[in-house]
């Protein structure tokens, strides 16, 4: 057994907080850069030009790269080695507390979710632990806006679904989010599970980098076709149009039900933000 | 490119056009969902505003908090259409312009239409690259809302690009 203390565990949570909010993922800002050299049209280029000195002007000012600092999404890979002392969600939700709070993030999160009287506060985050093997921890701060999120969808698909039918869904849930939550996308997939896993699946396939290829072929087919339907949708960056509406899709799966095909999709901004650490 | 200095009249805005890039030099108040709900609220009571919206900008923006030597921190725009079912009354009492990102509801577009108003976007998902155009800012009412008080900016060269126009002309179609 390795006891990792509360204090390291707390520190690394802080700290990714931060850089998450502020340091543009190298993937994001890699295809964002080659949507601005090939984009010709003048508003479009104007988008993505503006969405890259911002990435710049928030690293160099260490500003947020957006004021809608998320609700802060945690997930833990926990080495079945691993011991911590104190419960590790309580360590989690007062480190992001204390990485935005002391780091002028904004404090996003209202309490009472159905009468919404609290001043909105800095945590708690959302928190997923998956026990692996090992004696590591592996932490990952994806600070979630929630024009996205609003958009996000699952529908439970029958399992005699046609490619077609599911690829359909995808796109419909794009083009209702259209130009309000920060296109171009990034855009996360989920299917199979339950319908909660459904969407955790989705929001798990925005941490894989966008710019790596799916080892299953079949799969990296669908990516490709989907992005290029996503594309001839004529959103654009800012909704201006143009072939840039989606840069990067992801697909993760897990085994379903006989019954059912669950798909998620959760939509990211084209500030998709996270940082993580193994320690 | 046009610049506009000073606040929006009814006459320089309906010479606006939709996709028409506009750097403006002025005020513009923030105000997001509960200060929106509020202000409506207000009004049904037959209560005075906490500010005079007539002729003024509202800018759909909760910034982060100000680090040491800057005015604000970042504030980029929200999703302009969770504002639509409160936009139309501010309309009629005069509110001119509205500043976020993304589509609005036809009742909005009706409304800008009918009160020759306008709505702009500017660049989503950019509030540290916004922040260098704010100049002042002062709290105006709502204090207690924290990120979502109303604000005003004084803004120098601010980003904005006409979405829908006077005569409800949309660059969404």
């Amino acid at each position: 057994m390795r006891t990792i203390s509360s204090k390291l565990i707390s520190k690394t949570v802080a700290e990714l907080s931060v850089k998450a909010n502020i340091e543009l993922r190298g993937d994001v800002l890699s295809l964002l850069n080659e949507a601005k050299r090939l984009e010709k049209t003048r508003l479009p280029a104007a988008a993505l030009l503006a969405i890259v000195k911002n990435a710049n002007v928030a690293l160099k000012e260490k500003l947020a790269i957006c004021q809608d600092t998320g609700m802060p999404v945690v997930f833990v890979e926990m080495g079945n080695n691993v011991h911590v002392k104190e419960n590790i969600t309580d360590i989690i939700n007062k480190a992001v507390k204390r990485g935005y709070s002391s780091n002028y993030l904004r404090a996003s999160i209202q309490k009472d979710p159905v009468f919404r009287n609290e001043k909105p506060a800095y945590s708690p985050a959302i928190v997923h632990i998956d026990i692996v093997k090992g004696n590591k921890l592996k932490i990952t701060v994806l600070p979630k806006g929630f024009g996205s999120e609003n958009k996000s969808k699952v529908k439970m698909l029958n399992p005699t679904a046609t490619l077609e039918e599911i690829e359909n869904f995808i796109v419909e849930s794009v083009k209702a989010a259209g130009a309000g939550a920060c296109p171009p996308y990034f855009i996360g997939v989920g299917i199979g599970g339950t319908q909660d896993f459904a969407g955790l699946l989705a929001k798990k396939a925005l941490l894989i980098p966008f710019t790596k290829l799916n080892k299953n072929k079949k799969l990296a087919l669908m990516q490709k076709r989907l992005i290029k339907k996503i594309n001839a949708l004529d959103i654009g960056p800012f909704g201006l149009g143009g072939k840039n509406t989606a840069l990067g899709l992801n697909i993760k799966t897990y085994p379903t039900h006989i019954a059912g095909m669950p798909v998620a999709v959760n939509i990211s901004c084209h500030a998709l933000r996270s940082a993580s650490v193994t320690i | 490119m046009k610049k506009l200095v000073g606040t929006l009249t009814k006459e320089n805005i309906r010479k606006l056009k939709p996709r028409q890039e506009v750097f403006f030099t002025g005020t513009i108040y923030t105000a997001r969902d509960q200060a929106h709900k509020r202000l409506i609220d207000l009004m049904e009571k037959g209560k005075p505003l906490p500010f005079d919206v007539k002729d003024k900008i509202i800018y759909y923006c909760g910034p982060t908090p100000a680090p040491k030597g800057k005015v604000v921190g970042s504030c980029g725009p929200t999703t302009s259409s969770r504002m639509d079912k409160f936009t139309p009354r501010l309309l009629d009492i005069g509110l001119l312009a509205a500043i976020g990102k993304g589509e609005r509801s036809p009742d909005v577009v009706k409304s800008i239409k009918k009160n020759r108003a306008v709505y702009f976007i500017t660049y989503a998902g950019c509030g540290a690259l916004l922040s260098d155009y704010v100049k002042k800012r002062k709290v105006v009412c709502f204090n207690d809302l924290g990120a979502e008080a109303v604000f005003a900016f004084e803004v120098k060269d601010f980003p904005l690009i006409v979405a829908i126009d006077s005569k409800g002309d949309n660059i969404y179609g």
